[in-house]
């Protein structure tokens, strides 16, 4: 057995560390590390509520949206606030956009890039993956970064700035649209659909969506000309499509909630089984591996988070969260299977595990989806009604949990009241989900159970597979330990 | 116009978001921006292909001075604890702390830029009970000191530069970044903090659409509510450096046109304001009074306008939309 550690891990957001434990040229034992620990949690204590709106945002720069809904729903279930239904559609779309902008940035600027590299010089496919995927100077980047840009004025008009704006309030949006703006929002889907369809898809998103099985899946991968069948064919000569398995169980806290539930419904599902309802009082954090003081695993509405970096067997300031005992695998590849997303539970149930090449296949497949929700989200829009709510916000004391999902995938906020301050902030983020160390009974999370088996060659720390594989997770790890 | 300039760019505490914000700089993406403004970008830990050993190889190289570098920018505050130690941060793959590379690294430099109020001033890393020690480059939450410490100077002989702001718009990066690369800026065109003046020289007031309900001190009440948001709602645009409401963020918003209070994010110690969308009041009269108006000006000027006040603009103050057009007729004085 030997002994590496791999990191600085680029092109993820944050500061990410990997030990592997390799023998016969595959890696046999992972553990993951997130290096850095900033304290939101402790921060928030002894505030007033509302100015959770400005500090949680801040825990991460790439889906500050994210984080301002899970806050939002927080302070909504402490406050019983009722929303304005325009506010909440115009925040399902300025949600969708960052969703869409992280989805692309990471499959673009993070993930392809990979395949550029000289490891794979001699491979029939790599002129074609190194002119179009090369790191900084490849076209799709090029194309796609002004694209990214374009959709992010989705902000400038219904949320001022991003990241970190204050647009989303329990009541509401602050901005109420005019038909100007509203036509200006459907301006810039126009462009981002078109975007979209040229550079990703090579085809219709409808004609994408329409595609239900593996066989037509390679079928279109085979057919097509733009940068996602370009990914399906390289995957296929890769072995993405075996790479980076995840056996589940797969959790989503349901996505893009509205007056009709969610669009994306949440629950637990397994990669070749069908869908659990979710109960989100069986989560817990374990403490046993992480740079935390010792304590028992609690539910995040009682959790503790009192940092030890001298703590022996910690590892990461990560936290081990559990459902039901159990490391779940979070993210698109799982909101889209827990919703019966018909191509991706084909493509499940034939590989028995989540792989490399569903998770991202999976964040397209969501993306297309997107665009048709948000064409119907902006038509809904009720421009001779309220954003926000007029009645004043009241926080008396008492708990409120915000479960909601992220791009990268379940994210929830707990927060505790008690004379008018923030007595207890408790946040579980998607990949303190995905890369959370081991627990007390020395399971491993999901990523080091996903790294076991993927080979190394003989320099495991420059292994391009063990790239794939931790990238096509699309970590955060500035969320992870926040 | 100098030579190409060489920029490496690292992560201590941040969110990540600096990044986020100048990914949107350039028609032909940030790379094809940096490339033509004469940049090359060494690393940065979200775009380059670069990882693990090679990177801690090419740091190692400027460390020693064997590779010269022009620009450092540092994203995110500094993390001093615990007890100093910095172990709060390690730079992954190394067994060394942030704290330690920047204070090996900044003197190689010959600039070096704080991108956003993390690095600039600690940020929201420094909130109170600020678990974490974080301090910007050159100044704290507090005062200057920051971790380079008062007297540092890049081999430029510059101070550091804060392009403070959380985030800061996209352009106050690129457009620094552009100016060090060109050779265009010297200490005099930073203001006492070190913010570059071509967007410190402004409050983030000037240009807001609510500007007259400012002059007339028509207030929203409300979220949403287009009145101004100072006397109420806690907008610090007054006293906040910023040319926020000149020029655009992400293709046409503003904080204030979004409907929300400026929280004075370009300023040190922002993150401990307590009651972010409330305005402290004494006596009726808000505490932070616009930066170079006397109190009793405020307090009178406000007292006439109030009095004059047209019926357009006290109406439309609370509400969510215009309504009461401008024009001739009832509504005139
Ligand atoms: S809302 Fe703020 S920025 Fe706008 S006019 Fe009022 S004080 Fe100035
Ligand atoms: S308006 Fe204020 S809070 Fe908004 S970006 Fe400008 S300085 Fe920051």
């Amino acid at each position: 057995m030997t002994r590496t550690i791999v990191g600085p891990f680029n092109r993820v957001e944050g500061d990410l560390e990997v030990r592997l434990e390799t023998g016969d040229g595959v890696v046999r034992e992972a553990r993951v590390t997130t290096p850095l620990y900033r304290g939101f949690e402790q921060i928030l204590v002894g505030r007033a509520p509302a100015d959770a709106l400005v500090i949680a945002p801040r825990i991460c720069g790439i889906c500050s949206v994210s984080q301002s809904m899970a806050a939002v729903a927080a302070l909504r279930a402490l406050s019983g606030t009722v929303a304005a239904p325009n506010g909440v559609l115009a925040a399902n779309i300025a949600h969708a956009a960052e969703n869409i902008a992280d989805h692309l940035t990471h499959f673009v600027v993070f993930f392809m890039p990979d395949f550029a590299r000289p490891d794979y010089a001699g491979a029939a496919w790599h002129p074609a993956a190194a002119e179009r995927f090369a790191a900084e100077t490849g076209a799709a980047s090029a194309e796609i970064l002004p694209v990214r840009a374009r959709l992010l004025h989705v902000m400038g008009l219904i949320a001022g700035k991003w990241p970190h704006s204050l647009a989303f309030q329990p009541g509401g949006t602050t901005r109420a649209l005019d038909l100007g703006a509203r036509m200006r929002l459907a301006g810039i889907w126009r462009d981002f659909r078109a975007a979209f369809e040229r550079i990703v898809l090579g085809v219709p998103v409808e004609d994408f969506l329409a595609i239900e099985t593996a066989g037509a899946l390679a079928a279109y991968a085979e057919a097509g000309r733009a940068d996602l069948p370009h990914f399906l064919r390289i995957a296929a000569a890769t072995g993405c499509d075996r790479l980076g398995r995840g056996p589940g169980p797969l959790m989503s806290f349901g996505a893009y909630h509205g007056e009709d539930g969610a669009l994306f419904a949440g629950g637990l599902t397994e990669p070749s089984d069908g869908w659990r309802p979710l109960d989100p009082d069986r989560i817990a954090e374990d403490l046993s591996h992480a740079w935390m003081q010792d304590g028992p695993a609690l539910h995040p509405a009682r959790g503790e988070t009192r940092p030890d970096v001298d703590r022996p067997e910690g590892y990461s300031f990560a936290k081990a969260p559990r459902l039901d005992g159990r490391p779940v695998e979070v993210g698109a590849v799982a909101r889209q299977a827990v919703d019966g997303q018909p191509l991706i539970r084909a493509l499940l149930e034939r590989d028995g595990a989540t792989t490399v090449t569903t998770r991202i296949l999976a964040r397209m497949v969501e993306t297309a989806r997107l665009v048709l929700a948000v064409e119907g989200w902006v038509r809904a829009l009720d421009l001779r009604e309220a954003f926000c709510a007029p009645e004043a916000v009241r926080y008396g004391d008492g708990a409120g949990e915000g479960l909601v999902e992220a791009a990268r995938g379940a994210l929830g906020h707990w927060i505790a009241v008690r004379g008018e301050r923030i007595q207890r902030y408790q946040i579980v983020a998607p990949t303190t989900w995905n890369f959370s160390p081991r627990d007390a009974a020395g399971r491993p999370g999901p990523l080091e159970q996903a790294l076991v088996g993927t080979p190394v060659g003989d320099q495991p720390g420059r292994a391009v597979a063990v790239q794939h594989v931790v990238r096509s997770f699309d970590p955060c790890m500035v969320c992870t330990a926040h | 116009m100098a030579d190409r300039s060489t920029l490496l760019w690292l992560q201590a505490g941040s969110c990540g978001g600096c990044t986020m914000a100048v990914l949107e700089c350039g028609a032909r993406g940030w790379s094809a921006e940096l490339n033509a403004v004469g940049i090359d970008l060494i690393w940065h830990p979200s775009v380059s292909l670069a990882t693990g050993a090679e990177v801690i190889e090419r740091l190692e190289r400027i460390e020693s001075g064997a590779e010269p570098l022009d620009i450092l920018c540092l994203e995110g505050a500094v993390l001093c604890g615990p007890n100093g130690t910095g172990r709060f941060n390690r730079f992954a793959g190394t067994d060394r702390t942030m704290l330690d590379w920047v204070r090996a690294l900044a003197p190689r430099a010959g600039t070096v830029v704080a991108v956003g109020s993390c690095a600039a001033f600690g940020g929201i890393p420094a909130g109170d009970p600020d678990p974490t020690d974080a301090r910007g480059l050159q100044h704290t939450a507090r005062g200057p000191g920051g971790v380079l410490g008062t007297d540092f100077r890049a081999r430029s002989g510059m101070p550091v530069i804060n392009v403070s702001g959380c985030a800061p718009h996209p352009g106050w990066i690129m457009e620094t970044l552009e100016a060090v690369a060109a050779g265009l800026i010297g200490p005099g065109d930073l203001d006492a903090l070190g913010r570059p003046r071509f967007f410190a020289d402004h409050l983030a007031h000037h240009g807001c659409s609510r500007n007259e309900f400012y002059e007339f001190k028509a207030s929203a009440e409300r979220p949403s509510d287009r009145g101004c948001m100072m006397e109420n709602l806690g907008c610090k645009a007054t006293q906040a450096v910023g040319d926020c409401n000149q020029r655009s963020w992400n293709g046409g918003g503003t904080c204030t046109d979004g409907g929300y209070a400026c929280v004075a994010c370009t300023a040190p110690g922002f993150e401990n304001i307590r009651g972010f969308l409330a305005t402290p009041k004494i006596a009726g009269i808000p505490v932070g009074l616009p930066l170079d108006m006397p109190k009793a000006w405020f307090v009178a000027l406000a007292a006439l306008s109030k009095s004059a006040t047209p019926k357009r603009v006290r109406d439309n103050a609370r509400a969510d939309r215009p309504v009461v057009p401008p024009g001739r007729g009832p509504g005139t004085r």
